[in-house]
């Protein structure tokens, strides 16, 4: 039956909208492309800039030897648990690269190799991982925002920052960092629509690597893609291969370049893959096949740029060793740093709850305190 | 007292150009109890902000807006439409001090009108404070008298903590001889006080049941009772001295709150008044308190709501010796 057929369904009920309503936007422009854009392997990649993209390939392969590292510590119990980002490395550094000094991060809890790209020591990067406090470092000094655990919630804070930013005249792009099944929640919805309500200087990047610990993406969303959902709040939406990391840098350089000029929030999605499990707790092959993540093997973010850059030239054997030996440092350093017993002072529990202790809580850590010096005395 | 929070408001904004208001319908319209009315007007609209209408997403972005080094004060609708953003308030605004060793405090002020009495539809008059004092980060206050609807909102504003701010809304229309001009001064949060004093047992209570409570005292002269009053004016933290040298002075104590008793605020009141005055109490420590039951339909709020008698009842009981 069609409309036209139900009962009462006349011509006398059909109206035209009334004279004031008019759709607010030309959607198309804000309409993501059919394909994820991309850069290399392509005849855009003429224009590559050779200096950025050496750069690139360091950080990238400092990205991969970060989560080696990170993945070895957690099966040495100096970790508690570790999520990867391997083969999501282009997603994490680009982030990180195209923020100035100024603007702020706010990452997820995945993102810590974003935390590190943007220059903080890997070891404050994964004090929350180790357990030894919540965040390792000052938020404001690096202007990272406390990697968020629960998921989407980071975003309406990076909102906010922006906005108030802007309205203290400061030239501040906050970039939030979601992943696909944390578009799900109500928080990204509310987080986008006070966004593009306020033209606040955001860029929400989504890095949709296939899997919410294992529900697949065509579980999470019915839309086209996760892009698309910026047409309904207002905002461009961009679709970008998250393995290229020409790509991202380019794309996620538009978005903040756009926020910073006024021109308001944009929504990326990077199609990537989790090449690793959830994190080291977690069996992927209960959800996924060997074939699928093969696959995603033959696009690795890696030997797609050193692939482009030795064939064009920018890139030789010295400079890949260089790179190597770049991330070897890193990794050292970070091996040292985590193989340091963390000193944890158990009066701290009650030292940040409050601008000004409550009488409860000292009657509480004088409790404690007497407890560990009756232990000390033992 | 809806004039005080206002001017508390306004003038705290006068002073601190960091001081941002924001919520649903608080510009234009000044607020559905006209609690931020003029608001807009005076400072604009970037000052005082209608917001989209997603509780998560005010709260959430308010706290990126405290992160940069603003004072939001956050308006949420009604007592039970604070709800949707409890992710935000407990995972976020309660921690965000711990969570950063102290780096990052959240100066935000939630205020949220509350509690019954009005005759107000379902979802428009929970008595939600036994979730907030439940959560270590959140300071909760709550005013029961014109002055402190002043004093303490500006103290509330003035906070590097998050604070609760319970508005009675029974008592919004309260009216009192203050004078905007000169507000008095109040002793800020953390502080109860004794708002009436007596000799034979100590009612304790704060925000819509003070009134009640000052009554009931009234009332209970007739029957040889002379009744102090505290008003706790602040659940977190929590004046435990002031309580606690009422009740070993009056050797009883009644807990009063329109909460359900179970879990609510005065369960954990009566527990800390047995710990310290059991040797100075003459009768255990009662509670009057709401039923434990969802806030009913207005034709049944009187039925619910701790009235007169009900405490005059519990004051009988207090004659323990029977
Ligand atoms: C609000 C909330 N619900 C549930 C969880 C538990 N959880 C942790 S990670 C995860 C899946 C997240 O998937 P996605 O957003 O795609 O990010 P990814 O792990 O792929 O980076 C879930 C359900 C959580 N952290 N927060």
């Amino acid at each position: 039956m069609t409309v036209q057929e139900l009962p009462g369904a006349g011509a006398s009920h059909r109206s035209t909208p009334p004279p004031a309503w008019r759709p607010r936007t030309d959607a198309a422009p804000l309409l993501p492309d059919a394909e994820p854009y991309r850069v290399l392997g392509t005849e855009a990649a003429d224009r590559l800039d050779p200096a950025l993209m050496r750069r690139c390939y360091a950080e990238l392969v400092r990205g991969r030897r970060y989560n080696a590292q990170a993945t070895a510590l957690t099966k040495q119990g100096r970790l508690a648990v570790y999520p990867s980002t391997v083969g999501q490395e282009a997603c994490e550094i680009a982030a990180a690269m195209v923020l100035e000094e100024q603007d702020w991060l706010f990452p997820s809890y995945r993102d810590t190799l974003a935390a590190v790209a943007r220059g903080l020591d890997p070891v404050q990067a994964l004090t929350l991982l180790r357990g030894d406090w919540h965040t390792g470092y000052d938020p404001r000094e690096h202007r990272i925002a406390p990697l968020s655990t629960p998921l989407a919630t980071q975003l309406p804070h990076a909102v906010g920052l922006a906005h108030a930013a802007r309205l203290r005249g400061d030239d501040v792009v906050a970039l939030a960092m979601v992943g696909d099944g944390g578009t799900s929640e109500g928080d990204f919805h509310e987080a986008l629509n006070f966004a593009a309500v306020w033209q606040a200087p955001v860029v929400f990047l989504v890095q949709n690597n296939g899997f919410a610990i294992s529900v697949p993406l065509a579980k999470q969303t019915a839309a086209p893609t996760l892009a698309h959902k910026g047409v309904g709040y207002g905002m461009p939406g961009r679709l970008v291969d998250g393995n290229d990391i020409a790509a991202m840098h380019e794309v996620l350089s538009e978005a903040v370049r756009r926020a910073r000029a006024g021109g308001g929030p944009t929504l990326i999605e990077a199609v990537t893959y989790r090449m690793e499990a959830h994190t080291n707790a977690d069996d992927a092959t209960r959800y996924r096949g060997d074939a699928e993540v093969e696959a995603w093997k033959a696009h690795d973010p890696i030997d797609l740029l050193e692939r482009e850059l030795t064939a064009r030239g920018i890139l030789d054997e010295a400079g890949i060793t260089a790179a190597r030996d770049e991330a070897e440092a890193m990794a050292a350093s970070l091996r040292d740093g985590m193989n340091a017993d963390p000193v944890v002072d158990p009066m701290d529990l009650f030292a940040h709850v409050y601008a000004e202790q409550t009488d409860r809580l000292r009657e509480q850590a004088a409790m404690l305190r007497a407890e560990l010096e009756a232990e000390d005395q033992a | 007292m809806a004039q005080a929070l206002t001017r508390a408001m306004r003038d705290a904004m006068a002073e601190d150009p960091t001081v941002h208001v924001m919520g649903e319908d608080v510009g234009t319209l000044g607020g559905v109890f006209r609690i931020t009315d003029g608001l807009a007007k005076e400072f604009g609209e970037d000052r005082c902000t209608d917001t989209p209408l997603a509780e998560a997403g005010i709260l959430g972005t308010a706290v990126g807006m405290a992160m940069y080094g603003l004072r939001p004060v956050v308006e949420m609708q009604f007592d039970a439409f604070a709800y949707p953003a409890f992710e935000q308030l407990i995972s976020h605004v309660a921690k965000m001090r711990n969570r950063t060793r102290g780096a990052m405090p959240l100066p935000i002020t939630i205020r949220v009108p509350y509690g019954g009495g009005i005759g107000g539809v379902e979802h428009h008059c929970d008595s939600s404070e036994a979730y907030y004092v439940a959560t270590p980060g959140l300071t909760v206050v709550t005013p029961a008298t014109v002055e402190d609807a002043y004093g303490l909102l500006r103290a509330s504003i003035a906070s590097d903590d998050p604070v609760v701010f319970l508005e009675p809304k029974r008592l919004y229309w309260s009216k009192a001889d203050w004078s905007p001009e000169a507000p008095a001064a109040v002793p800020g949060i953390g502080k109860a006080l004794v708002r009436r004093t007596g000799t034979s047992a100590t009612l304790i209570t704060y925000g819509p049941s003070l009134p009640v409570c000052l009554e009931a005292a009234e009332a209970a002269r007739e029957e040889g009772w002379d009744l102090e009053v505290v008003d706790l004016r602040s659940l977190v933290p929590f004046d435990e001295d002031t309580v606690v040298e009422s009740v070993r002075r009056t050797g009883r104590a009644v807990v009063v709150h329109e909460a359900g008793g179970f879990g609510g605020p005065g369960a954990e009141i009566a527990a800390r008044v047995t710990e310290r005055c059991f040797h100075h109490l003459e009768a255990p420590v009662l509670r009057v308190t709401g039923f434990d039951i969802p806030y009913p339909p207005p034709m049944l709020e009187k039925y619910h709501l701790p009235g007169v008698e009900r405490i005059l009842d519990a004051v009988a009981r207090l004659q323990w010796e029977n």
